[in-house]
């Protein structure tokens, strides 16, 4: 069942075209991974999902009563704001203790419903901005590099609970990343993107492609042998 | 009847003042907004003299000003100027502008001092109900509106995603901005506006874990330098306005101080063996 559609898609920042003619489609429960280099337009994407920016051109269809959860890339908490995680569940809406548990436990945070978030490790934070989207039990769940600034061992954790998540939420997911390596395994399709999608695809597909080996700098080579290196021993090498 | 005491106006027209700055100046300390809040105030001696020249009332022009002024500040802000830049100039030179505005109005004898700084012990019953129906307004509109504008004062994508559009939080936030403005400037003048917004917030934020709780508590402090204050320039025969913030000033340094040792001594009982059991 299709939950979003978007088609045509135009978006101009500052008279500077960041997204040229834009198709992608979303089905209930898939995990949609967009890659690309620095500036490509990726979190411009996303944040014209969620609304936070208006297209030039095309439209985005979403399914009648879709509800979005969003984990942002970066979350600047100013030091002269106290919030505890408890607090910051309950934003914008009050929920009953019982669903802020079960969210935090989803994310894997069970410990810190009563902690300052200044107190939190980037990781744990990450994990309640998790927990908080998961709260509004979204169709889809949008990241945007949510494993930013976390080592490895930490980034592998955190997608190995996104796909707890969506079995057991049913939730779509579409993800940006940096971490190609990691992303390539977690995701059931991969989207290039460097303005206009260059190739989209299962990531098998994607990584054999030669647009995406040019987008990253990568010979035949190199590609081929990262991505079964990858596969074999997914989380453990450095990115290329 | 007992508002017939100036005291007691001036105490009322105090606390109203403190308790619609509480949770503004919150969200004004947690934007980084205080200089914002500081070109707003500026501003407001460009309406009086603009009221006086057209012969309206003080506090709608002061009104108006504020309002044009935060309106103007927000369009311009991300293009081509950092916003402190931006502040400086405009905060700076509309007070300038004011204060020659105020020199064409002839005929009326102006007492400047009391616009810079505050005249609270001549607020008037009239002023008092002007005072009290801005600082309501201004609590009513921070109580609808707080979880919105908290959530777009985190994070303004994360505010989209959950429906908020975090421009009209900014829109009625300044809009907030410019009443309390208008109804201050009798109290504490245009020069020290922002500090009665800013140091209760300041002061309250290392007593406070929870964003509600620091504006209760900044709320007590600013009532609490707004009373002492009065009764303290009543005793020592001081300018008001600048005694309620020098009040303020040292709550804030109290609480700094009392933080401090409260985070040490629980360090140093955290680092102790238990030596009990």
């Amino acid at each position: 069942m299709r939950l979003l559609s978007i088609a045509e898609l135009d978006l101009a920042l500052g008279g500077h075209l960041v997204l040229e003619d834009i198709h992608l489609d979303l089905e209930r429960g898939e995990i949609v991974t967009i890659v690309g280099p620095n500036g490509s337009g990726k979190t411009t994407l996303l944040k014209s999902i969620i609304g936070a920016l208006v297209p030039q051109r095309g439209c985005i269809d979403k399914s009648p009563g879709m509800v979005i959860g969003y984990v942002p890339q970066r979350l600047h908490l100013d030091a002269t704001l106290p919030m505890t995680v408890s607090r910051l569940m309950r934003l914008p809406r009050r929920r009953p203790r019982h669903e802020i548990d079960t969210a935090l436990e989803r994310a894997g945070v069970t410990q810190q419903a009563s902690s300052q978030i200044s107190d939190l490790s980037g990781g744990q934070f990450q994990r309640v901005l998790l927990a908080r989207a998961l709260l509004s039990s979204p169709d889809l769940l949008i990241l945007d590099e949510a494993t930013q600034g976390l080592d490895q061992q930490g980034m592998a954790d955190f997608y190995r609970q996104i796909e707890r998540v969506r079995q057991e939420l049913g939730c779509a997911v579409l993800m940006v990343s940096h971490e190609l390596h990691v992303v390539m395994r977690a995701s059931d399709r991969v989207v290039c993107l460097n303005r206009s999608i260059c190739c989209a695809g299962t990531p098998e597909r994607v990584a054999a492609s030669p647009e995406y080996r040019a987008m990253f700098g990568l010979d035949d080579e190199d590609a081929l042998a990262l991505y079964r290196h990858r596969h074999a021993r997914p989380y453990l090498e450095i990115a290329p | 009847m007992i508002l017939d005491d100036f005291l007691v106006r001036a105490t009322l027209a105090g606390v109203g003042v403190a308790l619609a700055a509480a949770p503004l100046g919150c969200l004004v300390v947690w934007r980084r907004m205080a200089f914002f809040g500081d070109a707003t105030a500026h501003a407001a001696i460009l309406g009086v003299a603009l009221a006086l020249l057209l012969s309206t009332s003080i506090f709608a022009g002061v009104l108006v000003v504020s309002l044009l002024m935060a309106t103007i500040v927000s369009l311009l802000s991300g293009k081509g100027y950092a916003m402190d830049t931006l502040l400086g100039v405009m905060a700076h030179s509309s007070l300038a502008l004011g204060l020659v505005a105020v020199s064409f109005v002839s005929g009326v004898r102006i007492d400047l001092m009391a616009y810079l700084f505050g005249d609270i012990l001549a607020v008037g019953k009239a002023d008092l109900a002007v005072i009290w129906g801005g600082a309501a307004l201004v609590m009513a509109l921070m109580g609808w509106r707080w979880s919105r504008l908290l959530t777009a004062t985190l994070n303004a994508e994360l505010a989209h995603a959950s429906g908020i559009d975090p421009q009209r939080e900014q829109l009625i936030l300044t809009l907030s901005l410019a009443i309390v403005v208008a109804v201050a400037l009798k109290v504490v003048g245009v020069l020290l506006i922002a500090a009665l917004l800013i140091i209760p917030a300041a002061a309250a934020r290392t007593l406070s874990r929870t964003p509600e709780s620091m504006v209760v508590v900044a709320a007590m402090i600013g009532v609490a330098a707004a009373v002492g204050g009065l009764q303290t320039a009543y005793w020592f025969d001081t300018p008001t306005g600048p005694t309620i913030v020098s009040l303020a000033a040292a709550l804030f340094a109290l609480a700094s101080v009392v933080a401090y040792v409260w985070r040490t001594a629980l360090r140093i009982m955290a680092a102790r063996p238990e030596r009990s059991a």
